[in-house]
């Protein structure tokens, strides 16, 4: 996290000057050197640097030059409109997903395992943004059904706004959830469908059918859980990847989460505000990996019998 | 399908999937009732939802000199002049004024005018809000800088104290907004909010005007409600509109904002993308209203610098002679911009004053006529047979298919000779290069907060931030100098006329096109088109269908 801190810190100095965007363009030229100053611009790399972990420590980091509010509150109360959408998306992603993905693989020949495939063909190429773009001109343009932009209605629980509680919200949830998920769906379908074939063909399940155990018992209880291992690991990495890149979903359906913030914040070389996201999703990130190792240890039995003392 | 569910491993697997088949199918079809997305105003409210790019930065009325914060104070907040629609001066906290000393304008105040919390608006509160703009913080401070000091005669009359003769001090104070000294008292906000300070003020998200409109609720970045003023004292005097809540969200997205205005999710876009009008004017219960907007767009050159820092020509300065500039103006085709870049939508320029302003003229506005061949035999005259090289720096994010336009201006100078390479990158970068002055040939657009030439003149045609033409022209900055102060208008105007002619012969821009301006609304809503792009609620109507 030090490192990352340290590589954002020094692509700072090639966005640009925030000094202009925050003056008219009247103001004179020493009024701008004025602000520039007391804003700490001036200082050399090293000092402002230092200044910035030193602050970050503390959990400081500093006013946002767009907005003229602390960047810790604009975070905090941008995220759960965010994590909201991270959630749902990943939820459909992976409801959808793995089922299609087993089907797939278990009914590899039919017609409709084909069709699925160059669906999801399609979806992992298409960008994110002709995705949201065309669903809101279907869905919004011509039939009218579903908002083409913002959040709807939000009820607010504590510090956590949520849409999920109104139909305005749900309604406007559906399609920046199904464009940030559908990447993601196609590519857990086919990950599943690929591990799942290995597995099937592999030796313990063979010794399985070859035991008389049912199909049933043999594809969900052995295969599944093989299967899962590896997909578990991708499904940790690109729920931060979805944090980290939900982004372009939010710019196109102006979801006030912190990757539009962020967005705004590149265009306007508003510095704090663009540290302090790349700090969080290095954190993130690096939360998630941990995560991810706790659950290997409960899923994959050989890493207890490991931790135990070793096989008898 | 009963096929494919036969993959699920057990029979009540296979009973819920039906199941929630059926209910999708249910309430997907519940789901068509809940159309309605069309918006047009029912019940008891007059609605306009409105969008555009970018959210008002603050509502601090002093605190940000820029467009959208501007236009949204000004339906909160009121001047003591403000511009009709057609940007001519009006009364507004003024009922009158003149100019009684050289250095000293009269204002007789508005009676019966009231803040939105009640308080009663005397001259006290104007003298409090012109100090408040001319403090250290006040983004404001620049454009009044004539002014020495303003006092509060009697409660109902104040005079603005310039230091030297200002005849056009009136046209400068449009934009400064009239605040309540003791609500700012009371919530500590005598001063606007400094931008590098630490804290965000109560006056960022508050307001107390005594415009047309009360703020209701601002989410910056989300959206912002503005709801009638139903004591403004304006209603009674010719500004009777009917409109009882405006919702304003940014939606940052260009395809995305269309979409929402095609969808009927929008009632007012201000900023339309060119492409997209065609579209909009064909859709049924949509107009466009254009104007043309006073806003020109330009290429500056370098004209006195030993040499071009970006050509690989050394010890010369082509732009030094001013032969060269003539020939690259010969050399653009500005119809052809306009017709094919601009789609119609803009008027060829001939020089940095647009049209609307006063001082404008339309025999200086006359482009040289586009002849490359001229302009290489001129280049070939001066030296140059060969051409030369150099960098043309753009912003691709600020005018109106900026980069485009830029990109037909590299070929079109390719043809005479001059090489260009074209550096276009976003305003937060480009603007910086122009201010440190690290650019010999760059583009840039500029349009007017006074409605006068003297500011386009001053910035376009003095040396300051935004001028890197680093022309010197002794009677040019005497007349620009003198025209602020002089209150002859005959006089007066034959200064613009002569500093405009010099900038213009001297050909240290290449005047592109005037921009023009669309507007796209719902065809209920009269909402008057104003050149300088900033939409005024109090003018608006609601049609009744």
């Amino acid at each position: 996290m030090a490192l990352m801190s340290l590589i954002a810190f020094l692509l700072f100095n090639y966005v640009g000057d925030p000094v202009n965007n925050m003056v008219g363009q009247e103001a004179s030229f020493q009024d701008r050197q004025e602000l520039r100053s007391r804003l700490g611009l001036d200082d050399p790399f090293i000092v402002q640097f230092g200044r910035f972990i030193g602050n970050a420590v503390r959990g400081d980091f500093g006013i946002s030059y767009r907005m003229q509010r602390p960047v810790e509150e604009l975070i905090i109360q941008r995220l759960p409109a965010t994590l909201e959408l991270v959630l749902v998306s990943a939820l459909l992603a992976n409801i959808m997903g793995i089922p299609l993905g087993i089907f797939t693989a278990i009914r590899r020949n039919s017609w409709l395992s084909r069709l699925l495939l160059t669906a999801s063909l399609v979806g992992v190429s298409l960008p994110t943004f002709v995705i949201g773009i065309g669903l809101i001109y279907l869905f919004s343009v011509s039939l009218g059904w579903l908002p083409s932009f913002g959040r709807g209605e939000t009820v607010e629980i504590g510090w956590w706004t949520t849409g999920i509680l109104t139909l305005a919200g749900l309604k406007a949830l559906i399609l920046p959830a199904l464009t940030l998920g559908l990447f993601q769906m196609t590519f857990i379908q086919r990950l599943v469908r690929a591990e799942m074939i290995e597995v099937l063909e592999s030796d313990h399940i063979r010794t399985a059918r070859a035991m008389g155990i049912s199909r049933t018992l043999v594809n969900y209880k052995y295969a599944l859980r093989s299967t899962l291992l590896p997909v578990i690991t991708i499904i940790g990495l690109k729920l931060g990847e979805l944090i980290a890149f939900s982004i372009v979903t939010e710019t196109v359906f102006q979801w006030p989460g912190i990757g539009l913030l962020f967005i705004q914040a590149v265009s306007f070389a508003d510095i704090p505000v663009m540290a302090a996201y790349l700090v969080m999703v290095a954190f993130v990130f690096v939360f998630i990996s941990l995560v991810i190792d706790v659950l290997y240890y409960l899923v994959d039995p050989r890493l207890r019998a490991v931790g135990s003392g070793g096989l008898s | 399908m009963g096929r494919v569910l036969s993959f699920l491993p057990t029979n009540r697997l296979r009973w819920l999937a039906a199941y929630i088949r059926r209910a999708a199918c249910c309430s997907f079809a519940a789901s068509f009732l809940w159309l309605g997305l069309d918006g047009t105003p029912v019940g008891a409210e007059n609605t306009v939802r409105w969008s555009s790019q970018g959210d008002a930065l603050t509502m601090d009325p002093h605190a940000q000199n820029e467009g959208q914060t501007l236009t949204m104070a000004h339906q909160i907040h009121q001047p003591l002049i403000e511009h009709n629609a057609a940007l001519q001066k009006e009364p507004a906290l003024a009922k009158s004024w003149r100019l009684i000393e050289p250095t000293i304008w009269e204002f007789d105040l508005q009676q019966g005018v009231f803040f939105h919390d009640g308080r009663p608006f005397n001259a006290d509160d104007v003298v409090f809000s012109f100090d408040r703009a001319l403090a250290p913080s006040s983004d404001m401070k620049d454009i009044i800088s004539s002014v020495a000091s303003v006092t509060a005669i009697d409660e109902m009359t104040v005079h603005i104290h310039t230091k030297a003769p200002n005849p056009i001090l009136p046209d400068q104070i449009t934009n400064i907004l009239i605040m309540s000294r003791s609500w700012a008292e009371e919530y500590g906000v005598t001063l606007p909010q400094d931008t590098a300070s630490g804290q965000e003020t109560y006056a960022v998200r508050h307001t107390n005007g005594t415009g047309a409109f009360i703020l209701e609720l601002r989410e910056p970045d989300v959206r912002t409600i503005l709801v009638k003023n139903r004591k403004w004292w304006g209603l009674s005097s010719g500004h009777n509109h009917n409109i009882d809540r405006i919702i304003y969200q940014p939606v940052v997205n260009s395809a995305t904002r269309v979409a929402a205005l095609l969808s009927g999710e929008l009632d007012f876009v201000s900023d339309t993308p060119l492409q997209d009008l065609r579209r909009v004017e064909t859709t049924p219960g949509l107009v466009v209203k254009k104007v043309p907007e006073v806003r020109v767009i330009f290429l500056g050159l370098n004209t006195s610098g030993p040499e071009l820092s970006s050509s690989s020509l050394k010890g010369r300065n082509p732009f030094s002679d001013l032969r060269v500039r003539l020939a690259m103006n010969m050399a653009v085709d500005s119809e052809a911009i306009t017709q094919r870049i601009m789609r119609g939508m803009a008027a060829p320029a001939g020089n940095i004053v647009p049209p609307g302003i006063h001082g404008y003229s339309k025999e200086l506005d006359e482009r040289v006529r586009f002849d490359p061949d001229g302009a290489r035999r001129l280049l070939a005259e001066s030296g140059y047979p060969e051409g030369f090289d150099l960098q043309l720096d753009c912003p691709n994010d600020r005018y109106v298919n900026d980069e485009a336009i830029c990109q037909a201006v590299v070929g079109m100078l390719a043809r005479v000779g001059v090489r260009v390479r074209l550096d276009a990158k976003p305003r937060t970068l480009h603007f910086p290069k122009l201010q440190n002055n690290q650019t010999d040939f760059y583009m840039l657009g500029w349009g007017s907060a006074t409605m006068d030439a003297h500011y386009h003149l001053s910035f376009l045609g003095l040396p300051n931030a935004w001028n890197r033409t680093s022309y010197v022209n002794d009677r040019l900055s005497s007349l620009i100098n003198e025209m602020a102060a002089e209150t002859n208008l005959r006089r007066r105007n034959a200064m613009i006329a002569e500093a405009s002619g010099i900038i213009r012969n001297a050909h240290i821009y290449i005047p592109l096109h005037h921009q023009m301006l669309a507007w796209t609304m719902k065809s209920w809503l009269d909402l008057p088109i104003q050149a300088d792009n900033q939409p005024q609620f109090r003018l608006a109507r609601i049609i009744s269908e």
